[in-house]
């Protein structure tokens, strides 16, 4: 590893801020990549990581602050102008086409010309080619790229990286999908770029893979800057500390915590891909958290629960019966109601009424032979939108002439319709302003407090911490712990999230 | 909605009236009870396999092999009435036909998962292939079937024929089926938003396999009627119907992209469609014009759709909720 040199940045960030409405998703936040260095941005979701991404590569726009270039401001004000400037990004799920050959894929929109002006085919597969052989990847310039798994993809992206002769090297959780073998792959061809002079920015929420290649770090939480430093001088409780910082400052409905009786029992809970040997209880009155990383597994069982996907083997007991749920309204029948997490595509029909969505889930109950009998869907919308607090014109309104607030009021007042016995809410509060948040939380509390068992599923560790009476930290698909009371901390919630075990 | 589609159905219907005056204005005799009669009769095929296509159409689907069904339950029951047995068997065996013929459409999009359009448009060859199979190609003429057979569709009753009256009826029982049974409020919620039906509980593969089923029987019923009026039965009856039945459901208001339109505004549709066909020949319209007349309808139609269901914007300004609120 090169000692890292104390010259300039190549590329700075100072005091850059981005809102949307209702979040501050980056405040007064400063960034600096070194030439030749690997810089780590750690932080928890939300912490405004794919934020800082976005205004790099030139798809967002900061509000405020500058971007430096070897010290020069500069303006990203187009994905092409970031580009030019020799950014380039390696994204998750790596923006690529998949039916264009490799050497397509890298020399797309800057292709090598013949002196008519069309593409120079030759050129273009000769030079893919040693651009990949320079990395040290083995692939076929002429293939499709749908043909190659996800690790050849990162080496195309690279790859492409290179050929606009990219200065900094973006590589967003870029092992997210990855097996062992190919991480370490990756890793060489970090160094590689490295020994290049590129800075890249490396993003990940992986403690080993952090101290393994990053050079330098830099912790956000919760979209402000919160420090930086040299790796060799971290440590793991102190990047840790830094990322989840103090004191919880938004405040939840005191709850009186009147536990019942078990009501869902989930054992050998597992699935081929996603998930394995998930088991849990959930008691009436209870609010049990889900927390992890993203992709960590937690909507996947939710889903098997409410029978969307089929599990592959475990047993599921509500109230002393063992359930088989193979679809969604095996669920719904069964008493167990899920509300996801993208309320808008998953949720409100438009174009159908206001009490036509809410009482879908519940037309077995309001049919007769098979018939509707609207007085009684307008009677049970009137009743629990009613409880919601809902604000509309008439129940016989489209729900898409409603804001988006009262929507959702209308898609939980569907739920509840169905009169469940255990509600599972997929990030509630996700993408809602402060305000709409507190009522959410007030609402869960009532809902607890009514009896109904609830499943929260969150990537906020405030949200998890301030709500839930026992949290279930999941990691890469099994339960890594499974925490109450005084051990209910962010630190361990992050250490298990993270798979670092108990050391502290 | 439901202001927007009243107000849509009530567009069609002025565009509807303003046609016929001017088409009476030509030709008095269009308007007279009879001739506004025989125009419903001749539409009355066009109704029903209009209803079957709206439902497939709801779900975000497309059905084009309703014609090729439709004659192939015709040849059927032709060679059936030929081999004698009773209308009274060969008409639910019709039905029956169709709804399997329709299951096979149902089935593939379901199961398979293949995209309707797909699967329909291979159908739609294949039903009519049979047909070439069973027959050699051979007509079956008016003289090889039964008196029974042919009369049933032409017979008046209360002054008008039975085609008219089982298409009424047809138009009928599916508005109930469409605004008050759970099955016809799965069809909106399942091309309304199929990820919101899933949560709800309901089986979109299963719904649009329903769809099929109750397009396909339709077909068949008119397979019976349409081979009877026209006392012929071949191959390529109905040959190209189901761009008409389609575009009838177009102009009917039936968003292609599923959830949206209803019984009447796809009557409504068949009756503008019927017009054109019955009426503009009569005053002297070209065919050519014809064509182009209802091409251009569909058209207009269409953009009336996309400007209707234009997104208004996004809701970022909070003011209308927190005022509310307040």
């Amino acid at each position: 590893m090169p000692q890292p040199v104390l010259s300039q940045p190549v590329l700075s960030l100072r005091a850059l801020s981005k809102s949307f409405p209702g979040v501050k998703a980056l405040q007064d936040v400063q960034l600096d990549l070194y030439a030749g260095e690997v810089t780590a941005l750690i932080g928890e979701n939300g912490a405004g990581k794919s934020t800082i991404v976005k205004v790099l590569t030139g798809i967002y726009q900061p509000d405020a602050g500058e971007i430096f270039l070897d010290g020069t401001a500069v303006k990203f004000p187009s994905s092409e102008a970031a580009a030019a400037a020799g950014v380039s990004a390696i994204h998750q799920e790596t923006v690529l086409f998949d039916e264009l050959t490799v050497a397509e894929n890298i020399w797309l929109g800057h292709a090598p010309k013949t002196k008519w002006g069309l593409i120079d085919v030759a050129a273009q597969r000769g030079q893919a080619a040693a651009l990949l052989d320079s990395i040290g990847a083995k692939i076929d310039p002429d293939i499709l790229l749908r043909e190659l798994g996800i690790a050849q993809r990162h080496l195309v992206a690279i790859a492409r990286a290179l050929s606009i002769d990219a200065r900094v090297v973006i590589m967003d959780e870029p092992t997210a999908a990855l097996s062992h073998k190919e991480i370490q792959e990756l890793y060489e061809l970090v160094e590689t770029l490295k020994s290049k002079g590129k800075a890249i920015l490396f993003i990940s929420h992986k403690f080993d893979e952090i101290f393994r290649i990053a050079d330098r770090y830099t912790v956000f939480r919760d979209g402000q800057f919160v420090g930086a430093g040299l790796m060799r001088e971290a440590s793991e409780a102190q990047l840790v500390q830094m990322m989840v910082g103090r004191a919880v400052d938004q405040i939840f409905p005191a709850r009186a915590r009147n536990i019942g009786d078990v009501v869902l029992t989930v054992a050998g809970y597992s699935h081929p891909t996603e998930f394995a040997d998930i088991r849990f209880s959930l008691h009436k009155g209870e609010i049990l958290g889900f927390y992890g990383l993203v992709g960590a597994g937690r909507s996947e069982v939710m889903q098997a629960l409410f029978g969307i996907t089929k599990p592959s083997a475990g047993a599921v007991n509500l109230e002393g019966q063992v359930r088989v749920i193979r679809t969604t309204s095996d669920a719904i029948a069964a008493g167990i109601v899920y509300v996801p997490e993208d309320r808008g595509r998953q949720g409100a029909i438009k174009g159908l009424p206001i009490f036509q969505n809410a009482s879908l889930p519940s037309l077995t109950k309001t049919s007769r032979a098979g018939f509707l009998r609207l007085a009684q869907e307008f009677a049970l919308t009137r009743e629990y939108t009613q409880a919601l607090d809902l604000r509309a014109a008439s129940l016989d309104q489209d729900i898409g002439l409603l804001s988006g607030g009262n929507q959702q009021k209308v898609v939980i007042a569907k739920w509840l319709a169905t009169k469940p016995r255990v509600i599972i809410l997929d990030e509630p509060t996700k993408g809602i302003d402060i305000g709409s948040k507190a009522m959410v939380h007030e609402f869960m509390a009532k809902l607890a407090a009514e009896g109904l068992a609830v499943i929260m599923v969150s990537s906020e560790i405030p949200e998890v911490l301030g709500m839930s009476d026992r949290v279930i930290v999941m990691r890469e698909g099994r339960i890594a712990a499974e925490l109450t009371g005084d051990a209910m901390t962010p630190e361990a919630l992050v250490r298990a999230a993270a798979g670092l075990g108990e050391a502290a | 909605m439901k202001a927007a589609l009243t107000s849509r159905d009530a567009l069609l219907t002025y565009a509807i009236i303003a046609m016929t005056a001017v088409i009476a204005y030509r030709f008095p005799a269009f308007i007279t009870p009879s001739s506004l009669a025989n125009t419903f009769n001749d539409t009355a095929p066009l109704m029903i396999l209009v209803i079957g296509q709206m439902i497939v159409i709801l779900t975000k689907c497309i059905d084009l092999s309703v014609a090729a069904t439709l004659a192939l339950t015709g040849m059927v029951a032709a060679l059936m009435d030929g081999a004698g047995v009773p209308l009274a068997l060969v008409i639910p065996a019709a039905i029956a036909l169709g709804a399997m013929l329709g299951m096979v459409n149902g089935l593939l999009v379901w199961r398979v998962g293949i995209p309707s359009i797909v699967v329909t448009l291979g159908t739609m060859t294949i039903y009519r292939g049979v047909i070439f199979l069973m027959t050699d190609g051979k007509w079956v003429n008016a003289h090889e079937m039964s008196d029974a057979f042919k009369a049933l569709p032409r017979l008046h009753v209360l002054g008008l024929p039975v085609m008219s009256w089982v298409a009424i009826a047809v138009i009928a029982i599916f508005a109930v089926i469409m605004t008050r049974t759970v099955l016809g409020r799965s069809f909106y919620a399942v091309g309304g938003n199929p990820h919101a039906a899933v949560y709800a509980g309901i089986d979109v593969g299963r719904t649009q396999f329903a769809a099929f089923s109750i397009s396909g029987a339709l077909a068949g019923l008119v397979g019976y009627l349409w081979v009877s009026r026209y006392a012929v039965a071949y191959v390529d009856v109905a040959g190209g119907f189901e761009l008409d039945v389609v575009a009838a459901c177009v102009i009917g208001g039936i968003s292609i992209a599923g959830g949206i339109g209803g019984v009447r505004g796809a009557i409504l549709g068949c009756i503008f469609l019927g017009i054109i066909k019955n009426a503009l020949p009569v005053i002297g319209v070209s065919p050519f014009w014809q064509m182009a007349i209802s091409g251009t309808a569909i058209v207009l139609a269409v953009a009336v759709n996309a400007l209707q269901n234009r997104p208004k914007g996004r809701l970022i300004l909070k003011t209308t909720e927190t005022g509310a609120r307040a």
